[in-house]
């Protein structure tokens, strides 16, 4: 086994990162404008925030940007990380997580953000 | 159908909460139907911290319920409305408000009264006690209004226990304050002649004026009514705005008295081990109590086993109350006072072993029997040792080091502490719960509690006064350790290494990144997940420290390091709470250009930026939005500004003082060595932020014994201070050399901290770090100073490396093209300004929009913004 590849320039540059909003999939951003581990925020047109991400093996995952504790739009600067399999961002303010996949919040079950669908296309 | 018992309680206070808490613990709340009628209009606090008050805790904090603890539990709780009445006949109370309730079993929990002393004025404006949170604001109050119109004098009448912390409470706000004791000492309950002497050395020095051997007469009042200042017995007087009684307490038995209940001589609801009173109905706890040893006892820690003694007995168990030490651990004004078991020596027989440096204020006696065990003692100035020998007294075991040896200063002969194994399990280690070691132990082996959270909520140990939470620290850590559990120091779920572990793991095997660390290194299940928020800024930092050694970049913008930075490393900047950022421009050792200043000023205009002078002598520019932050930081760039690290690990400031060049009293110029040490360390990564301070001579106005590292100015030269810190657990920095030359400081400096940076934990502070030294200071000097494990030269080369390689972070940012891409808003919308940063104006700047955090869903920002950073015009030109 060879250890994960981090180096962004690997990745095929012509890749678009697109997302599932509303029944269709939106172009996000050049796959090489995502560093892994870090997170990009994207506007949507109704004015809605999504924080794109990637991780080390390549995939990309999407959640909603605004970090419901503090009502802040900050998730996509927040630090990623896996435990158990899951893989989460942990806010930058109080750097509670969230499930990528699900939005679910690791600290605390009752709370979720939007999670959506996303590709490389 | 039976109804439940009703069991009434009178008084909520301290005792009274215990009362409640051990029922609802039993879980005979549900049993029975209580009811709490309450004199003051607050439910039970915290009074032995009252005192809190004025360094900030507020009266909410001081509350010792959780929220909802009344509701969980059924417990009718009634605040503002005293009893007045009890008819034991009828078995029914009446309140003030003329409410009458019936009870099955009434618990009288009334406390005690501030006993003022019989003389004349004593009710003029201006008098008060000390007991209530009601009294702390009257003084307050009374006293501001004291320092603006009248003299600003406070007295306190009564030495003891309370007359002291309320003298350093007027202190605290900034009266001049003097304290009158009818004895020929301070604290005569606690402490003996010796004891007194240093205590009144170290409370002299701290500007209180004591007066012993001195009775009031009187209080002398204005034509209005107020206080003016008091005369003495022995015919002398003093003028005084605001006067403290603080001569002792007497029980609150007059409800009991009036029903015809028995109390002493001197006061207190007589009860007997059961605390019960004659009534078998009706049982009295606490500090009203006079208890069956013939005691009122005016400590918690007593009232707390009354309660849970009658807590026990109402769910059908038996339980009783004989008698209590009367140990008591005290921080006085910063004095530890501390007074155990046998103090003066009254057992037939008893020998004593005296310590006394009256220069330095510290008074130390222990009472042994001739075999050397141990029976009580007095520590005055140092009561370090307080934890670990009053379990040991009375338990007539022989002390297993000479007394002679415990009361002789660390330095002076070997140093001695007794550990956790000394103790016998008999022995109490938790005196405010009552918790002795082999509780301890049982709630370790027995309950499997494998940390020292799990051991408090378990036995209660610890969570009183919290004077014994370092005992129980090390002896929860001793039974682990020989009942063979591992305890898992690791850094976080990916590595089971310390910090210090992976420093060497990356400074010997060189490898420069996360990626390979934790594919190396990580523990097995983690090496193929991504790391996490802890290992990731961790290895940045170490990597980011090591960089010259590792032939990588030691930009924090390049390559993995990218992904590894905490945000505010990534964005070279402080995230705010709506997501805009700080921008903190060094200003080494505070010194500023006029010139540069008002760039500062015209950057934060143009910008519509929040303008604050921060606490570390620079200047905070607020509300920046991603996408302005290379703006600015060309602005700054070109003015001669560079980064101040504000939001990395990482040195923060170095403050001064303006020193010899201006000020009449400094003896060296410590503002340009300062900045020579600012501008050496900048720039470098550490396990938690480093601050420093130089102070121009002994009065120490840049509050260099605060810091991390300290340097104060000495004719002969520098002395270094090592391990300070502020926040939230204060520590004054140690001295660790002294008359330094500028390269003898700057060489030691530069060990200590490549030192640190090498062996501290992850957001382990100086201060932490050396409390946690094996050794100590000792050990640290034995290391930095004397080279005993011979790497100094290795620290210093460390050092060498970082001083020629720094380079200014947001000077090179500005020269990259592909660093500069990230600093924008929206990956699909560059230039786009975040439409959710939006602001407020107050007080002629901008603050944020609370509405738009507050929101609950989005669409507030698909309306126009009111007022946005840059374009915000708050003040009229
Ligand atoms: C801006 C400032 C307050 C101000 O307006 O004056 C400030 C602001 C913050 N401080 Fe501080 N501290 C500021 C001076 C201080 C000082 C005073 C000093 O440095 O002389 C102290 C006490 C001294 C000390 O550290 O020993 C101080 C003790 C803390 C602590 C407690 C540290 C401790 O060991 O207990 C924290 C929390 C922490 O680091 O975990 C903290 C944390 C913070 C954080 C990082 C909290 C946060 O996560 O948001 C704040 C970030 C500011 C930002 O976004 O720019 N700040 N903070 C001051 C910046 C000084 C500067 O120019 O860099
Ligand atoms: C500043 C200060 C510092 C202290 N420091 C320490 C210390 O370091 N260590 C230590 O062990 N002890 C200390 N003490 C003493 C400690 O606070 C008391 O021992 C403890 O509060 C006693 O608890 P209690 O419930 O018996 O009385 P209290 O806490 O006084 O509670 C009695 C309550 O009953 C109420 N009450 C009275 N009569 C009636 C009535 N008729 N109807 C309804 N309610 C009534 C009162 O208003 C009061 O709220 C300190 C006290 C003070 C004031
Ligand atoms: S004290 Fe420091 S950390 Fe706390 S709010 Fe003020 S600036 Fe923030
Ligand atoms: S001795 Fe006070 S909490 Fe343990």
């Amino acid at each position: 086994m060879t250890a994960p590849t981090m180096d962004p320039a690997a990745l095929d540059l012509t890749t678009r990162v697109e997302i599932l909003v509303n029944g269709a999939w939106i172009p996000v951003c050049d796959a090489s404008l995502l560093v892994p581990g870090r997170g990009v925020a994207v506007l949507l047109p109704d004015g809605r925030q999504v924080a794109v991400f990637s991780d080390r093996h390549g995939r990309v995952h999407a959640i909603g940007n605004r970090d419901p504790f503090t009502g802040a739009f900050v998730l996509s600067r927040g630090l990623t990380g896996s435990a158990g399999g899951r893989l989460y961002v942990a806010s930058p303010l109080l750097k509670q997580r969230f499930d990528l996949t699900t939005g679910e919040c690791l600290e605390d079950d009752s709370v979720s953000v939007p999670a959506y669908s996303a590709r490389t296309n | 159908m039976t109804t439940k018992p009703t069991v009434l309680l009178v008084g909520y206070g301290m005792v009274g909460h215990r009362f409640l808490e051990a029922l609802a613990e039993s879980g005979a709340t549900q049993r029975l139907q209580l009811t709490v009628l309450a004199e003051e209009p607050r439910p039970a606090y915290d009074r032995v911290h009252l005192t809190s008050y004025f360094s900030g805790t507020s009266a909410e904090e001081l509350l010792l319920a959780e929220d909802g603890f009344a509701e969980k539990h059924g417990i009718d709780v009634r605040l503002g409305d005293p009893v007045t009445a009890i008819d034991r006949e009828a078995r029914t109370v009446t309140t003030r408000a003329g409410h009458v309730l019936g009870y099955d079993t009434l618990v009288l929990a009334t406390g005690s009264y501030p006993f003022v002393p019989p003389v004349e004025g004593k009710d003029a404006e201006g008098c008060f006690v000390y007991r209530t949170i009601e009294d702390l604001h009257a003084i307050e109050a009374y006293a501001q209004q004291a320092k603006s119109t009248g003299r600003g004098v406070g007295a306190v009448v009564g030495g003891g226990l309370l007359g002291l912390e309320a003298a350093g409470a007027l202190k605290g706000l900034g009266l001049e304050t003097h304290v009158i004791e009818f004895a020929p000492r301070l604290m005569p309950v606690q402490v003996d002649d010796g004891g007194g002497a240093a205590l009144r050395r170290t409370i002299e020095d701290m500007g209180v004026v004591v007066h012993t051997g001195i009775g009031t007469r009187t209080i002398t009042v204005s034509d209005g009514g107020t206080a003016t200042g008091m005369t003495f017995t022995d015919g002398s007087d003093l003028a005084a705005d605001l006067v403290v009684f603080s001569a002792g307490v007497r029980p609150r038995d007059d409800l009991a008295r009036s029903s015809g209940l028995p109390v002493g001589e001197r006061g207190g609801i007589v009860v007997d081990a059961q605390c019960r009173t004659e009534d078998p109905a009706v049982y009295a706890i606490g500090e009203c109590a006079l208890a069956v040893d013939g005691r009122v006892y005016g400590l918690v820690a007593p009232g707390y086993a009354m309660a849970e003694a009658v807590a026990a007995q109402l769910n059908q168990q038996s339980g009783s109350f004989t008698g209590a030490d009367l140990s008591t651990k005290l921080k006085l004004l910063g004095v530890d006072v501390a007074s155990f078991g046998d103090a003066f020596g009254a057992t037939p027989g008893a020998l004593d072993v005296v310590y006394s440096d009256s220069r330095a204020g510290v008074y130390k006696k222990l009472v042994v029997t001739a075999e050397g065990a141990l029976l009580g003692g007095i520590l005055v100035g140092d009561a370090e040792a307080y934890m670990s020998l009053r379990p040991l007294a009375g338990t007539g075991t022989p002390l297993p080091v000479s007394p002679e040896a415990l009361v002789l200063p660390a330095g002076l002969g070997a140093p001695v502490s007794l550990g956790g194994s000394a103790l016998p399990d008999d022995a109490v280690v938790c005196n405010c719960h009552n918790v002795t070691k082999g509780e301890i132990r049982a709630a370790v082996t027995e309950h499997s509690c494998a940390s020292v959270p799990e051991v408090k909520k378990c036995t209660r140990a610890g969570t009183g006064c919290g004077s014994c939470v370092k005992l129980l620290g090390t002896l929860v850590d001793e039974e682990l350790e020989a009942s063979g559990v591992v305890v898992d120091k690791g850094l976080c779920p990916c590595f089971a290494h310390t910090r210090t572990e992976l420093y060497e793991i990356v400074r010997v095997t060189r490898i420069p990144t996360h990626a390979r660390l934790l594919a190396e290194h990580g523990r097995p299940e983690a090496r193929d997940g991504e790391g996490c928020e802890v290992c990731k800024p961790t290895a940045a930092s170490i990597i980011a420290s090591l960089a010259p050694e590792l032939d990588a970049s030691g930009h924090i913008l390049d390559g993995e390091q990218a992904a590894l930075q905490d945000s505010n490393d990534h964005f070279l900047a402080n995230i705010q709470r709506n997501g805009s950022y700080s921008v903190v421009p060094r200003i080494p050792g505070g010194e500023i250009t006029p010139d540069k200043l008002i760039v500062i000023g015209e950057v934060a205009r143009d910008f519509g930026l929040y303008t604050k002078i921060t606490g570390g002598q620079r200047i905070d520019l607020f509300g920046a939005t991603v996408d302005q932050l290379p703006q600015i930081w060309s602005r700054l760039v070109d003015a001669g500004f560079e980064s101040g690290h504000a939001y990395g690990k990482a040195l923060r400031t170095v403050k001064s003082c303006v020193g010899s060049t201006w000020c009449r009293y400094g003896v060296q110029d410590s503002v340009a060595m300062a900045i020579q040490l600012e501008l050496r360390y900048r720039g470098l990564r550490s396990p938690h932020k480093l601050k420093s301070a130089v102070s121009g001579c002994a009065r120490e106005c840049a509050e260099a014994r605060g810091k991390d590292f300290g340097v104060i100015a000495t004719a002969e030269g520098w002395n270094l201070y090592v391990g300070g810190n502020g926040g939230a657990t204060p520590r004054h920095a140690d001295l660790l050399a002294k008359d330094l030359t500028d390269d003898e400081l700057i060489r030691l400096i530069d060990r200590y901290l490549m030192f640190y940076v090498r062996t501290a934990d992850r957001l382990e502070r100086t201060s932490a770090w050396l409390d946690r030294m094996e050794g100590g200071l000792e050990h640290l000097r034995q290391v930095i100073v004397e080279d005993s494990l011979g790497i100094c030269a290795e620290l210093e080369e460390l050092m060498a490396h970082h001083v020629t390689d720094y380079q200014d972070e947001w000077a090179a940012t500005l020269r990259d093209p592909a660093r500069l891409a990230r600093f924008t808003s929206f990956v699909n919308a560059p230039g786009v300004p975040d439409p959710s940063v939006r602001f407020v104006a107050e007080r002629d700047q901008i603050r944020p929009d609370l509405n738009v955090l507050t929101a609950e869903d989005e669409e507030i920002l698909a309306m126009p913004a009111l007022i946005a950073g840059p374009l915000l015009e708050v003040r009229s030109r």
